[in-house]
């Protein structure tokens, strides 16, 4: 996690082989056969041991994905995908059944240790280097002062290799553990939310999730629980020619609350990866979710070669009166992004937020952007979205605000900024604003500009090389969004804009 | 889905090919529809429009009118009353149900504008409506203003006159042309009777220092359908000047193309849409900067009553090379009623990086606080919130700076508030 904040720098930089976590590891791993059919589908849900119910369930997510057209409205280009060229399941061979972490094939640590993840429950902050290891053991509480801890759920191409601070977790009665194993242990929660916030069938890309869909993180809070530390989830693709889909479910329970991040990177290939992603969140009454990500999937290299194509369909459901879905994202990996973390603001009061940092080098091109659906009376949201388009990169904002008809009170503020650096790039906005109640209010705001030269000069005067004032200038245009990352990021993500955008303008 | 309930298009299509030989671009049109047939919603520019009330029709091309259609076009002029509204002796091209009306017009100064009667030709106007037209295409009137000269007012009436049982469809095709430096003012109005389709397309082309000044008042009969578009292509310093006022028609849509393919070129596509009962009214415009330092502006305001849906879809492309690029548009809505509804999508595509745009959108209801504090200076609640109803569109209205013309739309928003008003 620590070195995912670095992505810009990565990305900026023209060279490509600086994406550091472009390392490839070889282990040996087990292969559904190449394709995807219903034999497939049975693999997977005979690997996982899974319920009928679930195998029916993706049997028919199948069935409607094969009637369904890939979707061509957002302004993305590429091949088309041979959805039979790929690998649906790719899990690393082990022994059966590691019971702790020791077990654990230590090549995948090993991994897990280059990427800075910090898989041995220590105690480090991630993106703090040189924090001492406090080591903890399994059940140690978080003491008074000490740093605050993560969990961490480590996936690794179709399954979860590990996952930590269970036990702390559970004392407090949170559940954290990859979906699979959710599946068994607590098949009736999974049973009761899977699918109730994006649909088998919502479209193509959830579609072709719902049906093959390998591993992803299960979060449970119960009724009254603040979760005591923040949750992780990485995950990692490494085998060739495997897509990832992963699926994550988080519900939070009547004043509940839980903080999860999630970090993603991608050896470097030269062919194209496909990453179709589902997560739902579901928040009742008083509950709050905030979901973090740091997005740093191999973006391909400077000449537009390889690359993860990042198909998320990402929504959250505010069930509960006065419950809140909090999305901040900062986007710099994948060489196709396709995503719209939304809202379903149903509950009265509800709150819903979206603060973005989108930002492309070289031939990236990222299509994201939010839905806010307001249902409910005098639900609010919020939308910061912010875009910085470098290199021969195209960035699309596409956001929907929908006030429906019962949504009296709502409102909306929407605040979309574009940053062009170079003019080889493209920075687009498209919002769609519907509103079918007079008394909800919405707001949008949007501008596209360069770096002034009036700020420039007015940084220089006063004594700030031209790479310093950039990233004095950038990490303005962004604070909206960095603040909203859990601090040690966005002290982080500030110094990485920084270090990144090093020699863009001038 | 064309195989399912066949090609949605086919009626106009069986018009053109009874009509016979045709020119090119009807070809083409004709070609457009085939392929494809009328879009429906799920083609991204027609998202939120639904032309099925206009493929439910059925339709005929209007016929050359009658002495009966005209004597009605006649009343629908007099009841404009241009006399009265400072446009006495304006020169004006009047068109009913498409067709030239040489007996209701009053042609200008042939030294200032020159007039004559073209078909249809050239290439294809982008847009769906475009492609309708140009299938169907009846020509129309090709104006040129000659270099340096002001041609002052002119005004474009367009009357649709509904008979019988199904509806006439017009597709009138004008062109406008300004040399170097020349300027005009047009007013466009189309009104009418009955239930008809009124689908013109005008063909704007202005030379390097050329101005037009382009105002349109759509207020058509409450049954009929107004589906225009306009292609604007605006050279060195020139300048497309337009506001568009839709007050009328059961289903609208405004369609603008702009382009500036010269530096320093400046367009506006302003509008307003007051919509009421079942209405449906949609504005949309595609600006392109294609050269530098050229500015667009866009405001536009909707008022909506009764079950009525305003649709805003504008669009500003900046290429690579419009450097300097000055853009900005402003769409606002004001929803006067639970059941009303506002569709919005101001969209930026942008691909040079010295660029200043900026856009913005709002939508809600009435300010409480303001009409408290009218109320409570003794000011009745109708009349409370026709004042601030025609506060908001004064900001629209008002960029219009021929004080003639705006007064002419003044009347036609306060003409259509009363009526509306008094029906509640």
């Amino acid at each position: 996690m620590p070195a995912v904040a670095e992505t810009i720098s990565a990305v900026e930089t023209l060279n490509a082989s600086t994406y550091k976590w472009g390392f490839e590891t070889d282990i040996e791993m087990e292969f559904a056969p190449k394709g995807l059919n219903e034999d497939t589908i049975r693999l997977i849900s005979a690997r996982k041991e899974e319920p009928e119910w679930l195998l029916a369930w993706r049997l028919k997510a199948f069935e409607a994905w094969g009637r369904m057209v890939e979707p061509r409205w957002a302004k993305v280009g590429y091949a088309p995908i041979d959805y039979q060229d790929a690998y649906y399941y790719a899990a690393p061979k082990r022994k059966p059944g590691p019971k702790s972490l020791d077990e654990v094939d230590p090549q995948l640590l090993a991994v897990y240790d280059k990427l800075g993840i910090p898989l041995r429950e220590q105690a480090i902050l991630a993106g703090v280097e040189g924090a001492a290891p406090a080591a903890g053991d399994e059940d140690a509480e978080p003491g008074e002062g000490a740093r605050p801890q993560i969990a961490v759920d480590a996936v690794f191409d179709s399954v979860s290799v590990a996952t930590t601070f269970r036990k702390s977790l559970m004392k407090a009665g949170v559940i954290f553990c990859p979906i699979s194993e959710a599946v068994r242990e607590h098949p009736e929660l999974v049973q009761r939310y899977l699918g109730s916030v994006v649909p088998a069938s919502d479209n193509f890309f959830a579609a072709l999730n719902s049906a093959v869909f390998t591993d992803g993180s299960f979060v449970y809070v119960p009724k009254g629980v603040r979760c005591p530390m923040e949750l992780s989830t990485y995950f990692r693709i490494n085998a060739r020619n495997t897509g990832q889909f992963e699926r994550t479910l988080i519900i939070a329970e009547e004043g509940a609350s839980v903080s999860y991040l999630e970090g993603c990177t991608a050896p470097m290939r030269d062919e194209n990866q496909l990453h179709a992603a589902v997560v739902e969140l579901v928040a009742m009454d008083d509950a709050k979710i905030k979901y973090s990500t740091v997005q740093n999937w191999y973006p391909g290299d400077a000449n537009g070669l390889g690359g993860i194509y990042n198909f998320v369909t990402k929504r959250g459901a505010c069930r509960g009166a006065r419950s809140h879905i909090s999305w901040t994202q900062v986007e710099t990996g994948s060489a196709i992004t396709w995503k719209y973390p939304s809202c379903i603001l149903q509950g009265e009061d509800s709150v819903g937020e979206f603060y973005s940092v989108a930002v492309t080098n070289n031939h990236q091109q990222a299509d994201t952007g939010t839905k806010m659906i307001h249902i409910g009376k005098g639900t609010r949201s919020t939308i910061v979205a912010k875009t910085i388009s470098a290199g021969q990169s195209d960035s699309t904002y596409r956001g929907l605000v929908r006030m429906m008809p019962k949504a009296s009170g709502a409102r909306n503020f929407t605040q979309c900024d574009s940053l062009l650096i170079g003019d080889r790039c493209g920075a687009h906005t498209v919002p769609y604003i519907e509103n079918r109640n007079m008394t909800a209010r919405v707001e949008h705001e949007a501008t596209t500009s360069k770096i002034s030269e009036d700020q420039m000069f007015y940084c220089r005067q006063r004594g700030l090389s031209q790479e310093d004032a950039v990233g004095l200038i950038v990490n303005g245009f962004c604070k909206d969004v960095l603040k909203e990352l859990p601090m040690e990021f966005a002290v982080e993500a500030q110094k990485l804009l920084q270090i990144s955008l090093e020699g863009s303008v001038g | 889905m064309n195989a399912i309930d066949g090609n949605n298009a086919a009626q106009f299509l069986a018009l053109h090919d009874r009509r016979g030989s045709s020119s090119a671009l009807s070809e083409a049109g004709a070609a457009a529809l085939r392929h494809g047939g009328l879009p429906r919603r799920d083609v991204e520019a027609w998202k939120y429009t639904d032309l099925r009330p206009l493929t439910a029709l059925a339709v005929s091309v209007a016929e050359a009118p009658s002495e009966a259609v005209l004597a009605t076009a006649n009343g629908l002029l007099q009841g404009l009353q241009l006399d009265m509204h400072g446009l006495a002796g304006v020169a004006r091209l009047v068109f009913v149900n498409g067709h030239a009306a040489p007996s209701l017009s009053l042609l200008p100064d042939a030294a200032l504008l020159s007039v004559q009667d073209a078909p249809a030709e050239g290439s294809l106007a982008p847009g769906a409506m475009a492609a309708l037209n140009a299938t169907l295409g009846q020509g129309g009137a090709a104006l040129r203003v000659p270099g340096g000269v002001d041609a002052g007012r002119l005004l474009l009436l367009t009357l649709g006159v509904g008979e019988g049982d199904g509806a006439v469809t017009a597709h009138p095709h004008h062109r406008i042309l300004l040399e170097p430096g020349s300027r005009l003012s047009l007013l466009e109005i189309a009104a009418g009777h009955g239930l008809y389709v009124n689908n013109p397309v005008l063909e704007v082309e202005l030379r390097n220092g050329a101005h037009l000044t382009h105002v349109r008042l759509q207020d058509e009969a409450v049954e009929a359908l107004h589906l225009s578009t306009v292609r604007a292509e605006v050279a060195e310093g020139g300048s497309y000047d337009s506001f568009s006022l839709a007050l009328g028609a059961r289903l609208a849509r405004h369609e603008v193309h702009a382009t500036m393919s010269g530096r320093g070129a400046e367009v506006q596509v302003n509008g307003a849409q007051l919509l009421d009962g079942q209405q449906h009214a949609d504005l949309t415009s595609v600006i392109v900067h294609k050269a530098p330092a050229c500015n667009s502006r866009q405001t536009v305001k909707n008022v909506l009553s009764g079950r009525s849906r305003a649709v805003f879809q504008g669009k500003i492309v900046v290429e690579r090379i419009a450097q300097k690029t000055d853009g900005y548009q402003m769409n606002q809505a004001l929803l006067l009623s639970n059941e009303a509804e506002i569709d919005t999508k101001p969209e930026l595509e942008i691909y040079a990086d010295d660029v200043k745009c900026s856009h913005g959108a709002t939508a809600g209801a009435l300010d409480d606080d303001q009409l408290f504090y009218l109320r409570s200076r003794g000011v009745p609640v109708v009349e409370a919130r026709a004042i601030l109803v025609r506060a908001f569109l004064a900001d629209a209205l008002g960029l219009i700076d021929d004080e003639v013309t705006r007064g002419v739309l003044e009347r036609a928003v306060d003409a259509s508030w009363d009526r509306r008003s008094s029906d509640e």
